[in-house]
Formats: structure tokens, sequence, C-alpha cells
């Protein structure tokens, strides 16, 4: 075993789907089929190299894992450096489950271009798996970028009818906000006497005022990317216009870069700054909870209800973060960013399955339409009883993985301020509310409309992938203590590096 | 067998059965279905009676099961919680579900859906174990949460009614309400006490008694009175008290035997366990035992009100729910938790068999529900009618019933209270005792007695009269009549005065209102010999009176009064407005919704980001094109047309300068930014 943990494993786990990626565009002439079968074996090898990342990693040290590094460009002193830690530990096997997903997924479609549709979501997976190894400023900040390309490609070239308007936003919101992260990081560069090492990054002293600016430089890369209030109008449409696979990985995987970010830059590189302005965040991840829920509550589109939905509950992985910075000290502060971090890998899991069964839908009918449907029960029993477990999750119910999110996040924001907690648990009455007017018309009633009347239910493609779906989130719901441990001992010491003032 | 294995296997069974019934409901056969869940269920129910009878000769058990989340010093776990008050809840929760269960097999005999039926009963009965055995808080919460969503998913079994759907969605949400509470003060308990596990915060409450919190400004509250009270929304939730109790009648929506299996006997008792679970927190604060007492109170006076102008004989039973909730929450906050457990046994018995009887009557009518369109049905249906007459002596509280002992107890708990607003329970509760025999036996008189009225209902052919139902749905009747007949005789003893409770209930020495009615108990028998001379016995005799009078002596007399209370009438049939007043309040926050959808967020921020976008375009394209627009669209996207086919028709779409204008002028930004961020540094770095 030992000579497989020895494996550049990191390196691995992002440049294997990448080179699946472009074999699959190479080999797109070849044939169809045959291009398919390279990646399938692409997205099942990057699922697989997440194995022995999980069984090599040792929960009891905050240390890197799986550490490579050298030199890359002597220019900046910026190194070629990667690694995992609990943080990034189960993103990185999020990100390739979901991918293999989404490869499954696509060979339902019937779409054009099937092989570069493959191509962009292999080639997106191996840059993610970057964004959450990368250990050098300069390396994420490329990863970052990069990541951009395939998901724009993705909306704009297999997207809706609006897709351009929709690509187009997408780029140019997170656009503005990853310069303004280039303009910090070389802040930080230039503080840190020339490192791009982001553990440099989180020793060095920061005077007040520069922690502030590149704080709210942070907040406002990593809260486009989020998104957060009032930088979200973006997701939605790109929901909208996105294929179904694209809808996933955004949701899933992209969406939590933001939060990523939060808990990877702002807490322990800018703790000062960080707590001195929690009460902002705070208060965005509220506005998140309460007012985006009620847009959500006037939806029509399943699929903007539940990009607005994801709005939602990424604020609760805001407030979780935030408001344990500034937790009493009788409560265990790190049970709110262990609850933030929960909610995000269930997140992942739930907001993927929301997009696949209305993507599963809208292969059946063409209409994302709630007023379109009713008494799919009928057709497809199997189908609803997916659904309904995944809308259940994705109200909170106890059981499934949403619910250890945010029981924790609740807890902490209890210990934060009474009526913090109040607001957001508000989402267990407005979350339900949406969550079941879709489920309750889309699912109960007689069948009015005809292209629903001689549907299928799901076929064994599509059993399998939401079995795995259903696997994960009740696995973690009934028994967290796994992904705890994994992320226990990193959140301490982000917390222990967020707890200590740096400036001067 | 080890009292652990014993448990496990008591909510196990039923939810192997519901698991077994659920996934392969589409492949067994009905009769599989059926009969492994009726398995799942007896095989609890004979558990239970095994873990009752050890409880009964000293044993208990408090341990673990699993780590649910363990961290640092964190540690939750889920555990079984043994006790008196655990194991009775088990036997309550088993028997009444077997009964149902079997009830169920004649009752949904001509539904296509009956194995998903079966699979969400045993599922509920299931999860209802395990909200009942749990020692912790975390645990109590899961069961929570899935008794409600089970109970959504019965009152919406027939989805095809839109009235059904309705139901659902507003029980569902109305918990949610609860859940809200519940759940912020499971989580106060959580940050102040750091752990769930009731023993521990039971230990550590004494300790906390003292404590406050800022609640309100610079006001300090006690933080153990705001845990009760958030505790206890939780329990008006699910145990339908006002404000919200309007999601109960509604339920009625359900096939009969889930109303009297979730909204009758066992889920709406729930909020009753808990709060009595939770007693020695309770006992700490004054405050929140007067809360409950005052809403449990106003609950049963003014539902018992609404189940004399209702017509639907569901739902009349539903609003005699509602009151004899009423009834026991008023005893928890009088710290009579042992007299509310007691009825809550009691009820659970005697309601469950009066909505069986009132859903064998149904299936009898042709599932017609108006009771003006029933009469005389005690010559087709006579099992059914003495089952509704055991059921209805027992609900109105006659003597030797089980309903008078534990109704009579109660009452007298909560007059010796002196609890600030026992004096407005206790007189709610004796009002209540005359509504109570007297909408009981309206039902009653109107459903068995007088002319035969059901030539006007639908499905009758001229001259067709119901008939008795099978088998299947009759001996549950007799299986529940027993006790709902004789439990009060000889629970009595044991459950108020005998110590049967032990310590799972905690009463503070100046709140024990038990002991002070003790002080003239003497046997079952003389309680009810001597009955006459209390007022509670003529309050109820004078309601079976009027209700005899008004149906049975002068049928036309009812609707004189009515037209002549016109004001008081259209409250009550608006059942006091509050489902009105709720509809306003959801449609005021859809249209909140809309509006920050439609006016915030598409008019004002997309506004402002398109207006500021196409100035940026505005001097970025004239900028660009003037540097050059030829270079861009010959290298970058011809070069990408190449490799990615359609992807570079889309790029060049985009290509009219725009997104390219963009991008120049965000790097210049950028540039900009950093040089003044140069200039202001007196000391740079430079690599």
């Amino acid at each position: 075993m030992n000579v497989v943990f020895d494996w550049p494993l990191a390196s691995c786990a992002i440049w294997l789907p990448i080179a699946a990626g472009l074999l699959v565009l190479a080999l797109s002439p070849v044939g169809a089929s045959f291009a398919r079968g390279v990646a399938l074996a692409g997205a099942v090898l990057g699922v697989l190299v997440t194995v022995p990342l999980y069984a090599g990693f040792d929960t009891t040290t905050a240390s890197m894992q799986f550490v490579e590094s050298r030199p890359w460009i002597p220019l900046f002193n910026s190194a070629y450096a990667l690694g995992v830690d609990g943080i990034s530990l189960p993103f990185v096997i999020l990100n390739s489950v979901i991918t293999l997903v989404v490869v499954i997924t696509s060979g339902g479609r019937a779409g054009a271009r099937p092989a570069q549709y493959d191509a962009a979501f292999l080639l997106m997976s191996g840059l993610m798996n970057g964004i959450f190894c990368a250990l050098d400023g300069m390396l994420f900040y490329v990863f970052f970028e990069a990541s951009l390309i395939p998901l724009y490609l993705i909306i704009g070239v297999w997207g809706g009818p609006n897709r351009v308007r929709a690509a187009y936003r997408f780029i140019l919101f997170t656009l503005a906000g990853s310069l303004l992260l280039l303009v910090a990081f070389i802040a930080l560069f230039l503080i840190a006497g020339g490192s791009f090492s982001i553990a440099d990054w989180h020793r060095v002293s920061i005077d007040e005022a520069t922690q502030t600016w590149i704080f709210l430089a942070f907040l406002a890369a990593f809260g486009v990317k989020l998104p957060m209030w009032p930088l979200h109008t973006w997701l939605p449409e790109a929901h909208v216009e996105a294929p179904t696979g694209g809808s996933i990985v955004l949701a899933a995987i992209a969406l939590k870069l933001g939060a990523y970010g939060f808990l990877r830059f702002s807490l322990p590189i800018v703790p000062d700054a960080a707590r001195a302005l929690s009460w902002l965040v705070v208060a965005l991840s509220l506005v998140a909870v309460v007012y985006i829920g009620l847009v959500a509550l006037a939806q029509t589109d399943m699929k903007k209800l539940v990009a607005y939905s994801s709005i939602a509950h990424m604020g609760f992985v805001t407030l979780g973060a935030f408001a344990a910075l500034d937790a009493g000290v009788t409560f265990d502060r790190t049970l709110g960013v262990i609850g933030a971090l929960i909610q995000m890998v269930s997140h992942g899991i739930v907001a993927a399955a929301m997009f696949y069964c209305i993507g599963a839908l809208y292969d059946r009918t063409h209409s994302r339409q709630i007023a379109d449907y009713g008494g799919v029960v009928r057709v497809m029993p199997k189908f609803s009883a997916f659904f309904l477990l995944f809308s259940m999750a994705n109200i909170g119910m106890p059981g499934t993985s949403s619910f250890v999110g945010e029981v924790l996040v609740i807890f902490a924001a209890l210990e934060y301020n009474f009526w913090v907690a109040l607001a957001a648990a508000l989402t267990l009455v407005v979350g339900a509310a949406y969550t079941l007017r879709m489920y309750q018309r889309v699912i109960f009633g007689e069948v009015t409309n005809p292209a629903l009347s001689d549907v299928r239910d799901v076929d064994r493609r599509e059993f399998a992938v939401l079995s795995l779906l259903a696997l994960g989130t009740l696995a973690i719901g009934l028994y967290p203590q796994p992904l705890i441990d994994v992320l226990r001992v990193s959140v301490d010491e982000l917390l222990r590096h967020a707890s200590a003032a740096k400036f001067f | 067998m080890e009292l652990r294995e014993l448990c496990l296997i008591v909510p196990l069974a039923p939810l192997a059965a519901a698991i077994v019934a659920g996934l392969l409901c589409r492949v067994i056969p009905r009769s599989i279905a059926t009969l492994v869940c009726i398995l799942g269920c007896a095989v609890a129910f004979v558990a239970s009676a095994v873990v009752f009878f050890d409880v009964r000769a000293g044993a208990s058990f408090d341990g673990a099961v699993y780590t649910w989340v363990a961290s640092g010093a964190t540690l939750i776990e889920t555990g079984f919680l043994i006790d008196p008050l655990s194991s009775l809840m088990m036997l309550v929760v088993t028997f009444v579900s077997l009964t149902v269960h079997i009830y169920a097999v004649g009752y949904m005999r001509d539904d296509a859906s009956v194995n998903r039926f079966f699979a969400y009963i045993a599922l509920f009965t299931a999860s209802m174990l395990i909200l009942v055995m749990s020692n912790n808080f975390i645990q109590l919460f899961f069961g929570w949460e899935a008794v409600g969503l089970v109970s959504y998913l019965l009152i919406g079994f027939w989805h095809e009614r839109p009235t059904a759907r309705a139901a659902a969605t507003k029980a569902f949400l109305v918990n949610r309400v609860g859940d809200l509470g519940l759940i912020l003060g499971i989580g106060l308990i959580f940050v102040s006490c750091g752990t769930l596990d009731y023993a521990s915060v039971f230990r550590l409450a004494n300790e906390t008694s003292g404590a406050t919190f800022a609640l309100f400004g610079a006001s300090e509250s006690s933080l153990l009175s705001v845990i009760c009270i958030l505790l206890f929304v939780g329990a008006m939730a699910k145990s339908a008290q006002i404000p919200l109790h309007v999601w109960l009648p509604d339920s009625m929506e359900g096939p009969t035997p889930i109303s009297a299996l979730i909204h009758a006997a066992t889920m709406v008792t729930a909020g009753i366990f808990m709060v009595a679970r939770v007693s020695p927190l309770f006992e700490l604060s004054e405050t929140a035992l007067s809360f409950v007492l005052v809403v449990g109170a106003t609950s049963s006076l003014l539902m018992g009100f609404l189940g004399i102008v209702e017509t639907d004989i569901k739902r009349i039973v539903a609003y005699s729910t509602l009151s004899q909730l009423g009834y026991m929450v008023a005893a928890l906050g009088a710290s009579a938790y042992s007299a509310a457990i007691f009825h809550l046994t009691t009820h659970a018995f005697f309601k469950a068999l009066l909505f069986l009887a009132a859903g064998s009557v149904i299936v009898g009518m042709h599932h017609e529900q108006d009771v003006r369109r029933m009469g005389g049905l005690r010559k087709y249906m006579p099992v059914t009618a003495l089952a509704a007459l055991v059921g209805s002596l027992a609900l109105a509280g006659v003597p030797f019933f089980s309903g008078f002992y534990s109704k009579d107890a109660l009452i007298e708990a909560v007059a010796a209270s002196g609890i600030p607003g026992a004096g407005f329970a206790s007189f709610s509760l004796l009002t209540g005792v005359f509504v109570t025999a007297f909408y009981t036996f309206r039902m009653y008189f109107l459903v068995f007695h007088g002319k035969e009225r059901f030539s006007a209902a639908h499905g009758f052919a001229p001259g067709e009269t119901p008939r008795e139902s099978p088998p299947t749905m009759t001996f549950p009747l007799i299986l529940l009549a027993v006790p709902s007949a004789a439990i009060g005789y000889f629970a009595i003893e044991p459950m108020l005065f005998g110590g049967f409770f032990r310590d799972a209930i905690a009463t503070a020495e100046n709140h024990a209102v038990v002991e002070k009615i003790l002080a003239h108990f003497t046997t079952p028998l003389e309680m009810a010999m001597t009955s006459p001379a209390s007022g509670v016995f003529w309050l109820t005799l004078a309601g079976v009176a009027s209700a005899a009078f008004l149906y049975l002596m002068r049928p036309t007399l009812p609707a004189a009064l009515r037209s002549r209370a016109g004001v008081l009438v259209r409250v009550l049939e608006n059942k006091y407005y509050f489902d009105a007043l709720y509809k306003a309040f959801g449609d005021g926050v859809r249209s909140v919704g809309k509006f920050l959808w439609l006016i915030v967020d598409t008019r004002v921020i997309d506004g402002t980001i398109d207006a500021a976008a196409r100035g940026v375009r505005w001097i970025g394209k004239g900028l660009w094109q003037s540097i050059d627009g030829g270079v861009i669209d010959g290298i970058f996207v011809g070069g990408s047309a190449r490799a990615v086919g359609a992807a570079s028709r889309f790029l060049r779409r985009l290509q009219s300068g725009q997104l390219a204008g963009y991008a120049f002028f965000m790097i210049a930004g950028v540039c900009a930014m950093l040089s003044a961020w140069f200039f202001t540094q007196t000391k740079g770095f430079l690599p």
C-alpha cells in the first residue's frame, strides 16, 4: 500500500482528469463511443485516485498531507506546491464523484458534440481539484481562473436559449471578483516578502488597515462565487440556461469555491479583519437565508427555485464560519465551522441531486415550469420517491446530511446571538414552504399535461445515479462521524490561526 | 435477553417492515406487505410489553446506541432511556398501532396503494418509538421530524384531492413553525450545557436555573424560561395548541386509520410526552408553566366549542382531540405530569376507538361523513354503535369509564394548583366538561339514533341500508373498547398515586398537586361512587341530557337556535378566523417574495449592474476598437475555433469587443489599483 501512498496523488487527482479530457478531445474524431469510453474511464479513475487519498489520510494531524513541491515560476518565487488537509480532502472526493455522476449522465443526452461536453467536465474536474490542492497562491489563482473557462463553455455552448447572456454575465461577475482576488494576492505576496506560499501568508503579520482592504477584496471575490447578496443575480440565470450537468457542477462544486476561499484565506490570513467585520458577513448571510428564501417562494421555474435555494444554503455556510469566529467561550467553536463544511459537502450532494431530478423531468417533457407538471407520481413512482428524499434533504430533515450542517450552524449562531439564530432558523419554515410547494405541485395530483401521460420511470442509469446520491446524503446524515474526523483537526488549526491577533 | 437488545428490537422491527414494504411496494402482493407490517408491529408490541413488565419490576436502561457527532469535548449520541414513562408510551404506541394495522386491512381493502400505506404506518410506528425511547434531545428531534414527515405523507395519501394536498402542506408548515421553536430550545440547551443527554442536562439544570441572558436589549431574561417556552412552542405545533392548532382539523383528509393512530392517539401527544419528559426543566420555571397552563386551558375551551357546530363526523372527533389535548397541556402547566400522561393513555384508547368507529360508519355510509345525513345506524351497525357508545362515555367522562378517572383527576389537580393562571384554567376545564359531553353525545345521537336520514347521502340507492363492517374492522374496535372502558379503573392508583413513574417525572415540592388530591382519594370504586357529590358529574350529565333533548327529543330546535345566534355561529363556523388570518399572512409573504424578486433583484440590483456595465462597455468599446479588434478576432477566436469547434461560433458572437472591452478595463483597473497601492507603501518589497 505504501507504494500507492508515495505516488504524487494530489497531482494525479488534478492531471488524470485533465489528461483524460484532452484525450477525449483528441479522440473525438475517431469515434464517439470510443471517446465516450475514455471519458468514463477518466471519470472512474478520477474517483479511484481519491480512494488512497482518503485511506492514507491521517486524521490526527493538521499539517498538509500528500505534499508535493517543486519550483514553478522562480521569478515570483512561485512553486508548484500541492497538498491536502481535512478541509480540502472532502471537496476533492466530492468533486471527483460529482464529475463521475455528470459524465455518466451526459450519455443520456442526445445533444451536440457529446465528446467535447464530457471533455469540458473532465477538464473542469481536474482544475477544481487543483484549486482545492494548491498550496501556492499563484497556482491557486491560475486554477481558479482556468476553471471558469470550461464552465463558461458548458453554459455557452450547450445551454438554453438565453445561454449567451447567462454565460456572459457568469464570466463577467466572477472575473470582476477574481481580479480583486489577484490584487489581494499580489499585496500578500509583497507583504510576505516575496512569497506566494499560502502557509507563509498564514504566518505573516499584517497591519489592521491592510487586513481590512484584503478582507474586502476576498469578500468581493469569494462573495461573487458563493454567491452572496447582492452579487447573486448571475447564478439563477446561469442555472436556468446551463445544461443539467453544468447546473450540477455549478451547484455542487463551483459554489463551494467561494466558501472554501473564505475558510482557506479570509479567516486565517486576515483574522483580525475577519473578526472585526464578521457582523457584515453574518448580516449578508441572513439576507441570503431570509430574503433569498422569500424570493425562492415566488419562483415558477424549478431550476430557478433550486438556484435560489442554493444561495440560501450557502448563506448557512458563511453564517456558520463567521458566527463561530465570534462565538462565546462555552461553545465548542469548531462545531460552527465543521457545520459550515458539512453543509458545503451536503449541499454538493443534495443540490446535485435536485438538479439531476429536474434534469430528468426536463429530458422527458422539455419544461422546467412547475405549472406544466402534476401527478408525476402516477407515471414515475420511483422517481417521486427519490425526489421526495432529496426535497426533504433540501429542507434539512434529520437523517439527511443537510440536517447535520444546519443544526451545527444554528447552534453556533445561537451562541453568537439569539436573534441571528432565530432568523437563520426561519429557513426551517421558508425552505419547507418553497420546496414542498414545488414537490406537491409537480409530484402529486392528477396528470394534466399530455406530455406526461406516457413518460417512463427512471431507467437503470438514472436509478444508479440517484441511489448513489441518496446513499451519500443518508450516510452523512445518519453517521457523520467519519466526515467530522477528517475535518476536525484542520478546523482546530484554522481557528487557532483565526483567533490569534496578527497585526504588528 | 438484555434490556438494550430488547429495546433495539422495538423500533427496528417496524422499521424493517416499513423498508421491506416500502421498497418492494410495487413487487410484492398486498397480502405479504400487510403481513410483514403487522408482524413487525406485533413483534414491537410483544417486546414493548416485556420491557414494560421488566420496568414495572424495577429495571431501567439509559445508554447509548451509537455516536452521532463527537468532536473534541462535544459528544452527541443516539440512545435509549427506558423508564416507566417511555415504557408506558412504547406500550400505548405499539398497541394502538397494532390495532390500527389490523383495522386498516379492512378499511383500505379497495385502495390500490395499500402497500405504500402499510409501509407508511410501519414507518410511523418506528419513528414514534424512536421519539419516545430517546435519551437525548437530538434523537427526540429526529423522531419528531420523522413522524411529521410520515404524517405529511399520510394526510396527503389521497393526493388526487386538492384538499388533501393542501392539508398535508399546511400540517407540515405549521409543524415546522413549532420545530423552529424546538430546535432553538434544544440549541440553547446545547450551548448552555454542552450536552444534549437528558440525564446530564437535568443534572446541570439546577446550576443553570439562575442563569440569565440578554434577549431583549439590556433586560435579562431567565435562560431556563426561554428554553422551556421554546421547547413548548414545538409541543404547541405537534400537539395542536392555539394558535398552532389549525393543521389538525384539516389533517382529517387522511385515511381514517391514520386519524386514529397519528392524529389522535400517538403523534399529537408527542408534545405532551416531551414536556413530561423534560419536567425537570419546566419545574424550574414558573413562567413557562404558567404559559403552558394558559395555552392548554384556552385551547381546551375554544376547540371544544367548535365541536358543537361541526357536521363532519371525523372533524367532530378531531375537535374533541384538540380540546382533550388542551386538557393534557393544562395539566402539564399545573405540574400534574402524571395526570397528563394518565389522560394521554386513556385518551389514546378511547379516541382511537372513536376514530375507528367513525371510520367504520364512514365505510358503512359509502364515504358519507356528514352527520346530518346519518341517524339510526344502531340498527344496522350494532358492533360499531356499541363501540362508539363506549368511546363516547369514556370521552364524556361518565363514571367508571376510563376518561372519567383521568379527566376528573386532571381537573382536580389543576384546581389545586397555585401556578398563575390556574383559576382561569380551572374554569375553562370545568366549562369544557359540559361542552365535551354535549358535542360527544350530539354526534352519537345524530349518527346512531333518531330518524334515518341516510337517503340524502350520496351513494345510497333508494331503500339501501348501511351494513356492518367486516371483522377485520370490528375486531380492533372490540380490542380498543376494553381498555377504553376499564383502563382508568385499574390504572389510576398505580399511575397517579402508586409511584409508577418513579423518578421519570420531576415535580418541585411547591407544585405537588397530585399529592394534594391523593388526600381525598381512597379507591377507584369509591371515587366513582362518590362522584355525584362533585360538580363535574352534574356538568357531564347536563351535557348528555342537553344533547339528548336537542337531538333526540326536539330535532328541529338546533336549527332554530342556530339562526338566532347569528354572529356567534358565524365566528364558530369560521373557526375564529384563524385560517383566514394565516392565509392572508401566507399570501403577504409570497407577495413580499415576488417584490424582492421582480423589483429588488431584477430592477434595482440587475438594473444597477447593467447600467454600470453599459457605461464600461461604452468606454471600453471605443478604447478597444481603437487599439485593435482584429488581432483578437484573428488569433484568439480563430485558434479556439479549430480546437473546440462549436465554442468558437459562440465566442465570436460575444466578440463585438464587449467581453474583451470589459477584460481590458478590469485589467487596467487592477493595474491602477496596484500602482496606487505601491505608492502608498513606504517600504515595498520587490522580488
